[in-house]
């Protein structure tokens, strides 16, 4: 861990490599990006740092091309530039590592990386110069193994050379460590390492504190698509840090009815855990949590932590491995189906609305057959659809929510992110169901249907309803919830009232620190107190 | 200057409807030229080819008679390919039905009558779908592939019939030729109308009628539509994607095994080392070109069996080889699935250089 544990690290001096002046990015009336400053110095490691949402992804595509700023300019070298794509990224000497590979399976190492480059060179003559760049940046490699045989960290040291070979003066990296294993980690902090004493800058785009403290010169935090603060990461303390990604603003709940007390445990989830599925997915360890009749459960935490699986998980799209692991209303569901578990008076809705909740190329009131086919809604009669009715059940939810459509039974696919939104939502809602789980509710909603969504989640709990509900945005985890628990790397921490915990607290949990003590509620309120 | 294809925001109604029509003048074109270049007079070939047929009742029955097993194949596959299940060995299913359906009338002779017809009907069905069974359970079991499992199990089959019909079951009194014994017609399919039309039309019309009831009306035809386009929905929906496998193949499987059996129990007469002249690929191109819509089928299932007697007219008077006519369905397909494309995409002219691999992130 030579030189990237010990000792201060100092931002170096210099004029700026790149420098972003008042970047602002619309997507239709929404600022992804607000008059962001932004300078990067030849041989720094910069750390960009912010929740989901934050418009870091939204920052690095107009840097790298693949996005252009709606207004702001960007300038290199202290030249001003246009950077229309990628490749005149690329060409300028801009290089990305993005978080999920792009390489071929059955082809070589060689040819993956023969494929990206611009110039046709032999491969032998490619081979060998991969291999010295490999030895060179400490990124051990051979040429000739098949991409399927390798392992992630490997698979990333392959887009690594890849840019490496373009010499490139800056390389963006998206949470480069979301896939490493710890050794990994360390070993591609090695090779940062020696990048930047080449004067080689890097934007290093994470959301784990304790690894920006250790490896970055300077840091940029965004919130909210504006720059909140710059700072020096070691100098800061790692709650500074996570107060400063996600807020400090306290929201009132939105609800009147207070909290019933003393009500009936309707979801009940206990030591679940479930293996990874795949290698770019998050294992679940050992979660427990209840949710009352009456109450909304928020579970906060950064994209990628497990919520996906977690969500299957409890929908049934993933069976648990003991019928014991998930309860509805005291029955045990953890074998159960999705179609059982509805029946059994859940509902949900997934983060993704297209292709997961809904069937874009399909009709509304066919998307309504999706989850309402065997919930007691008389849509079919031994099998044969009843067409009159799910059409009248889909007219009924887009007026009780306000879905804008063009047609009166358009397909969903051609309904706009917030509308097609709150027709899964109200969907579900429509049934009264006794347990909903439902994933960012409220994910590209315009304010207006955020609120409507927001309030008939709490009109469901109050009419007596358990509603668990996923989401990265802490302001809306606030404004709901009656509890808060955290999932960090597939645990869960403790749910504990909302109106007890700081943000700050929440965001050291989201941010992975404090790991090994995660399931315990301690550790939060020491943080608090702290 | 390049030409991209662009994401249509909708998919295009017109073109699900143009597109077929466009792929059936673009092979007619290519035809044309084909035969233009054969120093074959195109007209008189594309005569022969695709109006003489038409114009004797006698080849009218006969069309009928090739369109059917065609029809009953390619209705099976439009319940696969709605699922995103890729069966393309209806063709070896065939000579699965084709075979379980000849173990009575070979092995029984004596055994004659309606009930017994009905009994080779049904072994036919059961033929063809255990045989549909093994890439189904490969699918679901192993993750196999199912384009590569079905297409190799097609020549397994059909060498296995051949070695049935030159070996175990070959007509003592044959004369050494490589069939079964001659079905009696108390083994076969009894004709409804006009000379040579059986009771497997029937079959037909009560298959595309089901087809469309099934698809169209009821939750199975909702589940089938819903996994096949979005298989993340479908599970979100509850539906199991390997039950509907496992289903669609039963389905293709018991239709493909009908359509041999009814060969085999109708206009051929005997099991023989081959019994379709390639019914059940052909079948594949007329599920697409029908827009896997049964009443689609019927017409494309026509147009196909047109172009089987077609061929073997040609080859009669142009002497044209047969093969002209697998070249002729060969591009048919390759034009629809083309011009399938702009359903969903429309061509685009952009100005401007740049191909980056980047942008194909």
């Amino acid at each position: 861990m030579d030189g990237t544990g010990g000792g201060r690290r100092q931002r170096p001096q210099g004029t700026a490599l790149v420098e972003a002046r008042g970047i602002t990015k619309l997507f239709g009336s929404f600022k992804a990006n607000d008059d962001i400053n932004l300078s990067i110095r030849p041989g720094e490691i910069h750390a960009l740092l912010g929740e989901n949402g934050a418009g870091k992804s939204t920052l690095v595509k107009i840097l790298y091309g693949s996005l252009q700023p709606s207004e702001g300019e960007i300038l290199w070298k202290g030249q001003k530039v246009g950077i229309p794509s990628p490749s005149a990224a690329r060409r300028l000497g801009i290089g990305m590592v993005f978080q999920h590979f792009s390489l071929f399976d059955a082809l070589t190492v060689t040819e993956n990386i023969a494929l990206a480059l611009p110039d046709r060179k032999s491969r032998s003559a490619l081979a060998r110069e991969i291999e010295k760049v490999s030895a060179e940046f400490g990124l051990p490699l051979n040429p000739n193994s098949v991409i399927v045989d390798l392992s992630v960290g490997e698979r990333q040291r392959v887009e690594i050379v890849r840019c490496l070979l373009q010499n490139p003066e800056l390389l963006i990296m998206d949470e480069p460590t979301s896939v490493l294993t710890p050794q990994e980690a360390d070993d591609l902090f090695l090779t940062l390492d020696k990048l930047t004493a080449r004067g080689c800058a890097v934007l290093y785009i994470s959301h784990r504190l304790e690894e920006v403290k250790q490896i970055c010169h300077h840091a940029t935090i965004l919130r909210h698509g504006k720059v909140v603060a710059e700072c020096d990461p070691q100098k800061e303390s790692a709650a500074k840090l996570a107060s400063l990604m996600v807020g400090a603003e306290i929201h009132a709940l939105s609800s009147e009815v207070p909290v019933p007390e003393n009500t009936r445990t309707r979801l009940s989830i206990r030591s679940l855990s479930l293996p990874e599925p795949h290698p770019f997915a998050v294992a679940l360890h050992d979660i427990s949590l209840d949710v009352r009749a009456g109450e909304i459960v928020g579970i906060a935490g950064i994209a990628g932590n497990g919520q996906g699986e977690f969500f299957d998980a409890v929908s049934g799209e993933q069976l648990a491995a003991t019928a014991t692991a998930i309860n509805i209303d005291g029955k045990p569901a953890g074998r159960l189906g999705v179609t059982a578990r509805r029946r059994l008076g859940a509902a949900f809705v997934p983060e993704e609305r297209i292709g997961h909740g809904a069937v874009p190329r399909l009709r509304l009131s066919d998307n309504v057959l999706l989850t309402r086919h065997s919930t007691g809604d008389q849509l079919m009669r031994v099998g044969v659809i009843d067409f009159e009715g799910t059409r009248t059940l889909a007219e009924r939810v887009s007026r009780s929510f306000d879905v804008r459509k063009a047609s009166s039974d358009p397909e969903a696919g051609s309904l706009s992110g917030g509308n097609l939104q709150k027709f899964m939502v109200g969907r579900e809602i429509d049934r009264q169901p006794g347990v909903l789980v439902v994933s960012q509710p409220t994910w590209g909603v315009d304010a207006g249907a955020a609120a409507v969504i927001r309030q008939a989640l709490i009109d469901l709990a109050r009419s007596g309803s358990a509603v668990l509900v996923i989401s990265q945005d802490l302001d809306e985890i606030f404004e709901i919830s009656d509890r808060v628990a955290v999932m960090s790397r597939g645990y869960l921490s403790e749910a504990l009232p909302a109106k007890s915990v700081t943000r700050e607290a929440i965001g050291l949990m989201m941010a992975g620190l404090g790991e090994g003590r995660r399931s315990n509620g301690e550790e939060l309120a020491h943080a608090h107190h702290s | 200057m390049r030409i991209i294809l662009e994401r249509r925001p909708d998919h295009s109604q017109t073109m699900v409807l143009l597109s077929p029509v466009l792929a059936i003048a673009l092979s007619l074109v290519s035809f044309f030229i084909i035969f233009a270049v054969s120093k074959i007079d195109p007209f008189q070939a594309l005569y022969v080819y695709f109006i003489e047929p038409l114009t004797a009742l006698w080849s009218i029955e006969d069309l009928l008679a090739k369109a059917i097993p065609i029809i009953l194949i390619a209705i099976g596959l439009s319940f696969c390919y709605q699922s995103a299940v890729w069966n393309i060995g209806a063709e070896g299913q065939l000579a699965a039905g084709a075979l379980a359906g000849s173990i009575i009338p070979v092995l029984q002779p004596t055994w004659q009558g309606p009930l017994v017809v009905t009994a080779m009907m049904v072994m036919g069905v059961l033929g063809g779908m255990a045989y549909a069974a093994i890439p189904a359970v490969l699918k679901i079991r192993f993750n196999a592939n199912e384009t590569l499992t079905t297409l190799m199990l097609v020549y397994v089959a059909n060498l296995f019939l051949d070695y049935v019909a030159r070996g175990p079951w070959r007509d003592p009194g044959g004369y050494n030729f490589p069939n079964s014994r001659a079905f009696d017609e108390g083994q076969m399919l009894p004709i409804v109308a006009g000379d040579s039309i059986r009771l497997s039309i029937v079959f037909v019309i009560i298959a595309v009628i089901a087809a469309w009831f099934l698809t169209s009306k009821t939750i199975t035809g909702f589940k089938i539509r819903v996994l096949g386009m979005s298989p993340r929905a479908g599970a979100f929906g509850g539906f199991s994607r390997n039950k509907m496998v496992m289903m669609t193949f039963l389905i293709s499987g018991g239709l493909a095994g009908l359509a041999g059996i009814c060969e085999v129990a109708g206009p051929i007469g005997q099991l023989r080392t081959t019994v379709s002249p390639g019914y059940g690929f052909t079948a594949i191109i007329v599920a697409f070109l029908g827009r896997l819509h049964p009443f689609g089928i019927l017409i494309a299932g026509l147009l196909l069996a047109l172009s089987y007697m077609g061929g073997e007219g040609a080859q009669v008077a142009l002497g044209l080889s047969d093969q002209t006519t697998q070249v002729f369905q060969g591009m048919l397909l390759f034009y629809v699935l083309a011009c399938d494309s702009f359903i969903y995409y429309r061509l685009k002219i952009v100005r401007q250089r740049a191909v980056d691999p980047a942008l194909a992130r």
